[in-house]
């Protein structure tokens, strides 16, 4: 059963070139996709329509039975406190405490009032500890974030999505910024929320050897259009030359993003 | 590659010579315009010194008049603290809606700068001589003055703050389904703190300082005694204040290192 539809979703930024253009695909419950491409192909558009952190112009978008492009605020809210996200920089509130911003991902589902004041139940808290503990960060509990590297922060990040129950996780280049080591640990984690917890997981990723390596199924996004769609041994030489640009003069400004 | 290197180069130097140019271009048309010359302000500066050294050297009468002149100095001092905590506030909440990172519409993002901008630009002198019409010599007259451009300068700086430090954890706490409210005390305001305190602290100092000006606008405060022995020719009273503004001030910025130092 399909968790999520796009039906010939398009994104205009400013009236400029198309970001997204026409893009049709679904996804089933309890797959895990990556979407890779060029910088600039607008992976990250597409994950930041599903939950609504960019409006998509036109076309829709159908996440467990809801149309999102439709949903007001408070239904809005609704939606993404089922829909876990984990960014390239972490996005953690650095000066607070692991403990804490693990906690965070609880907030969509709490009272305003408990929310200002950081007042959570002892459950919450027990099932805090118990998720930084699977994630190996049961020592870090305390420190704050801005004491971790970046491989702990990111399993930070994970563990707030994972706090949120939700059911589908949008990562934005989760280890864009991690070197191999630490890349493969947060790799591994992913693979096992999705594996154990049944959590449909959408990774945007840089390196098709990654992307080749963990999921069930690759996306490929060229210019706001999808190029490929099919299991990652489908992937040929040719069909990954159609996503990067085969004069690979895309492939150069693509490193050039990562590094900047 | 080699040569376009050397161009860059060049063309540096060529700017730098053509910023420095204009600088004199500048000096000498403004000097020329208003009549200021370097060198004869240079030559009365000794002079000048001597005559403070003279006659503003605070001697025993001027310290009878201690207990008063501390008295004042602690209301101001008392005043600015005030005004500068209620304008943060003010100012704090302002500037959520000025920011870019909480998501506001880019309208109303551009109306709280230009209201910041408008508050801030106008010098709080000017805000006390337009005040003093409608609150007279009156202490509220230069605690709004202060208030406003504390107010618009806050804001100003609280929005570069937020968009600065805040807008990663706002991004997360949004995306997870966090309400606004909860999104300020739980992602703003915990990673602006140093920011925001940073701010508040140099604002009491310069509003220390200008309060003094304004008081004597406003017949209020340290300022209106310092006017008031200064009117009647009594300087070494009036160097008193002086020189005690100086240690109040000196002390409040030491005070906020070190509260600068305990919480960042
Ligand atoms: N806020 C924005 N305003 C205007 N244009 C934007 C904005 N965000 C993205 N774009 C444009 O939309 C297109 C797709 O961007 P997107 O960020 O989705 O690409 P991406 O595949 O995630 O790239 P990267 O690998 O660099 O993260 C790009 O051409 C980009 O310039
Ligand atoms: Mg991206």
């Amino acid at each position: 059963m399909p968790i999520l539809e796009f039906q010939n979703v398009s994104k205009v930024y400013n009236n400029t070139a198309k970001a997204l253009d026409n893009v049709s695909f679904s996804i089933d419950e309890g797959e895990f996709v990556s979407i890779i491409g060029p910088s600039g192909a607008g992976k990250s558009t597409v994950l930041r329509c599903i939950n609504r952190l960019i409006d998509a112009t036109s076309g829709s978008i159908v996440y467990d039975g809801q149309n999102v492009m439709k949903l007001k605020k408070r239904e809005l809210r609704q939606v993404r406190t089922k829909t876990g996200m984990i960014f390239q920089h972490y996005n953690l509130v650095d000066r607070l405490s692991v403990i804490e911003n693990v906690l965070h991902g609880r907030l969509g589902q709490k009272s305003t009032v408990c929310g200002v004041l950081g007042a959570y139940s002892e459950q919450e808290k027990e099932r805090a500890f118990a998720i930084l503990d699977e994630l190996g960060l049961a020592d870090q509990a305390y420190k704050r974030c801005d004491e971790l590297s970046g491989g702990q922060k990111q399993r930070v990040g994970i563990a707030r999505s994972i706090m949120q129950d939700p059911k589908l996780i949008l990562c934005d280049e989760p280890i864009a910024s991690l070197d191999p080591r630490a890349s493969k640990v947060i790799m591994d984690h992913l693979q096992k929320i999705n594996c154990e917890r049944k959590i449909t997981c959408i990774v945007n990723l840089h390196q098709v050897d990654v992307a080749l390596k963990y999921s069930e199924r690759i996306i490929g996004v060229s210019a706001g259009k999808i190029v490929f769609d099919g299991r990652p041994d489908e992937l040929t030489d040719d069909k990954i030359h159609a996503i990067y640009g085969s004069d690979g003069s895309d492939l150069i400004t693509d490193i050039q993003g990562e590094k900047s | 590659m080699n040569e376009s290197v050397k161009k860059v180069f060049f063309r540096r130097k060529i700017t730098y010579l053509v910023i420095f140019a204009a600088l004199i271009a500048v000096y000498i048309i403004s000097a020329s315009a208003t009549e200021f010359h370097l060198s004869e302000g240079l030559a009365s500066f000794p002079k000048a010194m001597a005559w403070i050294g003279h006659n503003l050297m605070p001697d025993e009468k001027a310290m009878k008049r201690f207990p008063k002149i501390l008295d004042k100095l602690i209301e101001t001092a008392l005043l600015s603290v005030a005004v500068t905590v209620i304008a943060a506030i003010f100012a704090f909440f302002f500037s959520l809606f000025g920011s870019k990172a909480t998501g506001f519409n880019g309208i109303v993002n551009r109306i709280v700068r230009i209201v910041a901008a408008f508050f801030r630009n106008v010098p709080d002198v000017v805000w006390a001589m337009l005040l003093m019409f409608s609150f007279g010599q009156n202490i509220l007259t230069g605690f709004f003055a202060l208030f406003f451009t504390t107010f618009g300068l806050l804001t100003r700086a609280f929005i570069e703050t937020i968009d600065e430090v805040s807008a990663a954890g706002i991004e997360a706490l949004n995306a997870s389904g966090a309400n606004f409210i909860q999104t300020v005390f739980q992602a703003i305001i915990p990673s602006a703190m140093p920011g925001i305190v940073t701010w508040i602290l140099y604002m009491i100092e310069t509003n220390i300082r200008n309060s003094t000006l304004i008081g004597i606008l406003t017949a209020t405060g340290i300022g209106y005694l310092f006017d008031l022995y200064y009117k009647r020719l009594d300087f070494s009273s009036a160097s008193l204040v002086v020189v005690s503004i100086i240690v109040l001030v000196i002390a409040i910025e030491l005070v906020s290192n070190l509260i600068r130092r305990v919480i960042l």
